[in-house]
């Protein structure tokens, strides 16, 4: 399937996690993408750790601010109610438990839901940006990335081997083959994306995966 | 009542080598940008320099790096800088990677008077591995220490002659924090008003904390531009 499909599949079923009436902080890259599949049904306020409750679209050419960005430099508008502040206040509302949902990108996520996805050593020197506050501030955490990495590696590991961005943050895994969900008990498969079999899924993850009793197939 | 000066140059001109600034911003958005290329062409240099992020390679911040002025830089995001990459890996750079909301707090707590403070970010990664880890609730959490600067240059939409600053929509960001952490602050702000002229409940940063003004004309370059068609 073509890159970018598969980008557009994984943020779509991503959506799903979005409930109407929640706060939601998506992070750069495909959950970036999500905001373009919500539900118009859907009453949801995104919020941008630079300093924005209520992202709206993108705007026309003649809307354009320069002052008005998202947390991926992005130029957007905002919503109708929405409220800019500073980035103490920002991250007091991501650190005191405010955000219900953070759909957040990864490169390696471990079985005890730790996430690594922020620096690869000696190679990659971006910083972690708001990662590091927004898992352990928001209520939920959903990581969507690739099920396995360039070469065909699982990025779904027994433990991380990359710098963590958090311990046991994870809640749930969204992947372009699966639906992971991080338990007590370790990982619980439970839903198996179209074109792949139980057995797929399990030979290109790392970690020990538990397959749910009700595990969906094919649901997207 | 605060000195409102007219050249950047002078603006800048006690900035020595080897001060500790912090700048306002998020990526291009609410930079100081005259102040900053004052301090390109002043050409001070071993400065440390705390910021969210450090520019781009022709712009911002990125003129200091480019320039060799920057010996350590404390932030939170700097991807969008080859140059800074480069000067990291070849150890040319010192860098301090500080999760974006410790950052904010840490420059908060430097202006408030609160050296130190618990926070959850980072706890269980590199960033705390040489921190005090203490629980409550059941819950672990890292000591941060506040930030403080000798110079502090934020960017503000509106100020008045007092110094009181209004900033516009995201170029916020960490402007009003880092407005309070400075020995000396310094507000390039686009229009200067008579103090009185501007509503007093929507001051997002009181006089008290600004040192200096000066008028600047802004090039807000955009960074990424992202239409509706």
């Amino acid at each position: 399937m073509d890159k970018e499909l598969i980008r557009e599949k994984i943020a779509k079923r991503a959506e799903q996690e979005i409930e109407s009436i929640s706060y939601v902080n998506l992070g750069i890259g495909i959950p970036t993408m999500v905001a373009n599949y919500i539900q118009p049904d859907k009453e949801v306020v995104l919020q941008s750790e630079n300093g924005l409750l209520g992202i709206g679209r993108f705007p026309l050419k003649e809307e354009v601010d320069p002052d008005l960005i998202n947390a991926g430099k992005e130029t957007v508008t905002a919503t109708i109610g929405a409220s800019y502040f500073s980035s103490a206040e920002s991250f007091a509302m991501i650190r005191g438990g405010h955000i219900d949902l953070a759909i957040l990108g990864g490169m390696e996520v471990s079985e005890a839901g730790d996430l690594a996805n922020w620096m690869i050593p000696g190679k990659m020197i971006k910083g972690m940006g708001g990662a590091m506050d927004l898992v352990q501030g928001a209520k939920k955490v959903v990581v969507i990335m690739d099920h396995v990495n360039k070469n065909g590696d699982p990025k779904i590991l027994k433990s991380c081997t990359l710098p963590l961005t958090g311990k046991k943050v994870v809640n749930r895994i969204i992947t372009d083959r699966a639906v992971i969900d991080v338990s007590e008990n370790g990982l619980v498969l439970v839903e198996v994306a179209k074109g792949f079999t139980i057995d797929d899924i399990v030979s290109a993850t790392e970690a020990k995966l538990h397959v749910d009793e009700n595990v969906k197939m094919g649901t997207y | 009542m605060k000195k409102i000066l007219t050249s950047f140059d002078e603006a800048v001109r006690d900035i020595q080598d080897g001060s500790t600034i912090m700048v306002g911003g998020f990526g291009l958005v609410g930079i100081p940008e005259n102040l900053i290329l004052a301090l390109r062409d002043a050409n001070v240099k071993h400065l440390t320099v705390i910021s969210n992020n450090c520019g781009v390679d022709d712009w911002g911040l990125g003129l200091l790096l480019k320039n060799k002025q920057i010996d350590k830089m404390i932030g939170s995001y700097v991807g969008e800088n080859k140059e800074f990459q480069r000067q990291v890996l070849s150890g040319e750079l010192d860098v301090e990677l500080v999760p974006q909301g410790n950052l904010a707090e840490r420059i908060r707590a430097g202006g408030a008077g609160i050296p130190a403070f618990y926070t959850p970010a980072g706890v269980g990664t590199p960033i705390a591995e040489r921190v005090e880890v203490r629980t409550f609730d059941n819950k672990e959490y890292a000591l941060q220490t506040a930030l403080k600067a000798d110079f502090s240059l934020v960017r503000a939409a509106f100020g008045d002659t007092h110094g009181n600053l209004i900033y516009n929509k995201t170029a916020q960001n960490f402007n009003p924090m880092i407005a309070t952490a400075g020995q000396v602050t310094i507000a390039e702000v686009e229009q200067i008003v008579e103090a009185g002229s501007l509503d007093a409940a929507q001051i997002h940063t009181p006089g008290i904390y600004v040192q200096r003004l000066i008028k600047g004309k802004q090039e807000k370059r955009i960074e990424k531009l992202t239409l509706t068609k």
